[in-house]
């Protein structure tokens, strides 16, 4: 498990904080950080190469629509240190952009697609932003609150 | 705390087929040959049988070097999230069935603990014990079907039969347990469905004792094999480091060297009171992909006969309220499934329907790596790493 330590001393960087957000689950093993939507990619490359963190392993990315904003949602995890940390990046519903972590970790290529796909958010840096589920010329991001399913042929 | 500007660290994965070609291309034209390059594009997929489902592939080629693998996915896109958003959480259990199909007792699982862990529901202990056996029996049926469609796809037909013959067993196992074969739903949150019916003990001893001595028959039969050996052994290596980078889980990252596994290292359930291996491989190439999956099922087997000696009586569910409203709040779990890590993420905003669950394939992030592996790598390889990967094509679109 992390220390308290560790996890406060990121709240020095300017972009983080560990401000209490809506919705936060109090998992003892889990520490939330907040992080801005254009450094999340620095901030992951620190906590990947500095030493006492190494989150060499990228296990999850999603995000959720809370309808007057979203969150973009990280698990990361170290499997040397066997810890793991939970980052949210708030963006807003008109045009979000996200910076991408593919750089950091290439098997975020796929999550971000998916995530840009459901959602409409783009991830700025990432090398092959299409669509992955829904076919090219989709109209709308189905896993947001307010999509309308428009009653097609297969109805 | 200083921040370093953000790097490209993509590990090498495949070789680059640039200067085997050139170098071919050269030694050709010395001899006088006229060679005239050219790039070739080949659709493979959806409906192919050794896609293992819909999917497509767009292989470019140089004769016959593979230079570029574009997989294009979302043929059985059902849209299991947002289906989720609009269902109470009983009606969820029989959507995990649905996306990885081979194995639904463990899709099962994950979800009805992520629920209970946002709920802090209590699991009566004979419940733990019995969720155990069923995952590994999945575990086993499904890399028995793993064991006879990789043979397929290396043109042997016969282990396809045999591994069809023994995983019957396990289904009718199952269908004695939940009534249903495949798509189980036999997981309930707080519990599972039924208590076990009687004489399952001694079915579940007769079955390994007959599966066994048949696991050493499969090695005589297809892991030693000659040909299966030269089809398999150094062909699509992944390295640790890559692994890794691509957050490939299950039993492909442990072929490729790294004994991580979620029984052993974050055991949930009483998955802490059992006594197994993590078989783990060495060079990551296709033939150790096989070979953790052969070695899995034996310790599988181990953890069955132990959890069926230290069975202890009780209830099978726990009391829940008959609508289930988890609190505000999120959580999020994983479990180790047949093809790697499942996580379920699930937002609460204490409705009698989930806010928000989201569902973490280790199916989809694991063919990711599915170009690197292939790159330079001959045509006649692609269903050998294609199958090696073991993917489900359900859960990858879900």
């Amino acid at each position: 498990m992390i220390s308290e330590e560790l996890v406060n001393a990121l709240i020095e960087n300017p972009a983080v904080s560990r401000e209490e957000v809506e919705n936060a689950y109090r998992d003892p093993e889990m520490p939330v950080l907040m992080v801005d939507a254009d450094s999340v990619a620095d901030v992951c490359q620190f906590l990947r190469d500095t030493k006492g963190y190494e989150f060499n392993f990228l296990k999850n990315i999603t995000a959720v629509d809370f309808e007057e904003h979203m969150h973009v949602v990280y698990h990361l995890y170290s499997m040397d240190l066997r810890h793991k940390i939970m980052i949210k990046v708030q963006v807003g519903r008109e045009q979000p952009v996200v910076q991408s972590v593919e750089p950091v970790w290439c098997g975020a290529n796929w999550q971000e697609r998916e995530v840009y796909d459901l959602f409409g958010i783009k991830f700025a840096g990432h090398s092959d932003l299409r669509r992955i589920m829904l076919p090219e010329d989709w109209q709308g991001y189905p896993l947001r609150k307010d999509y309308v399913h428009e009653p097609d042929h297969y109805d | 705390m200083s921040m370093s500007p953000t790097t490209t660290t993509k590990p090498h994965v495949g070789d680059d087929p640039t200067p085997a070609i050139a170098a071919a291309v050269e030694e050709a034209r010395a001899a006088g040959k006229k060679i005239k390059l050219e790039e070739m594009y080949l659709n493979m997929g959806p409906q192919h049988p050794s896609t293992h489902g819909v999917l497509r592939l767009g292989i470019l080629l140089e004769g016959e070097v593979i230079i570029d693998t574009i997989p294009d996915l979302g043929y059985l896109h059902r849209g299991t999230e947002k289906i989720a958003e609009d269902r109470d959480y009983m009606q969820i259990i029989h959507l995990t069935d649905r996306m990885d199909y081979l194995s639904a007792m463990n899709n099962n699982t994950g979800y009805v603990m992520v629920v209970e862990k946002l709920m802090g529901q209590e699991v009566p202990e004979r419940a733990e014990y019995i969720r155990v056996m069923m995952q590994e029996l999945n575990r086993i049926a499904s890399h028995l079907l793993f064991f006879g469609t990789y043979g397929v796809d290396m043109g042997a037909v016969t282990p396809f039969l045999y591994g069809f013959r023994e995983r019957e067993l396990v289904l009718d196992i199952f269908e004695k347990v939940c009534g249903a074969r495949m798509t189980h739903s036999y997981m309930r949150i707080g519990g599972v469905a039924e208590d076990l019916p009687s004489g399952f003990s001694e079915e579940c001893k007769d079955f390994i004792d007959y599966f066994l001595p048949v696991l050493d028959e499969y090695d005589e039969l297809l892991t030693y094999n000659p040909i299966f050996m030269d089809r398999t052994k150094g062909i699509g290596k992944l390295s640790k480091e890559a692994a890794i980078a691509y957050g490939v889980t299950g039993p492909m990252l442990r072929a490729s060297g790294v004994p991580y596994d979620l029984r052993k290292d974050e055991p949930y359930s009483v998955y802490d009171k059992f006594e197994f291996d993590v078989p783990t491989g060495e060079n990551g190439d296709c033939f150790d992909r096989y070979f953790v999956r052969i070695q899995e099922m034996r310790e599988s087997c181990k953890i069955v006969l132990q959890a069926l000696d230290m069975l202890p009586p009780g209830k099978h569910q726990a009391k829940t309220s008959r609508i289930i409203k988890p609190p505000v709040g999120e959580a999020y779990l994983e479990v180790e499934n047949p093809r790697g890590q499942l996580g379920y993420y699930l937002v609460s905003e204490g409705e009698a329907t989930p806010y928000r669950l989201h569902i973490r394939p280790p199916s989809f992030v694991n063919l990711q790596v599915l170009p690197d592996l292939l790159k330079g790598l001959k045509i006649g390889d692609v269903i050998a790493v294609l199958g090696s990967t073991d993917i489900v094509l359900g859960e990858v679109d879900r």
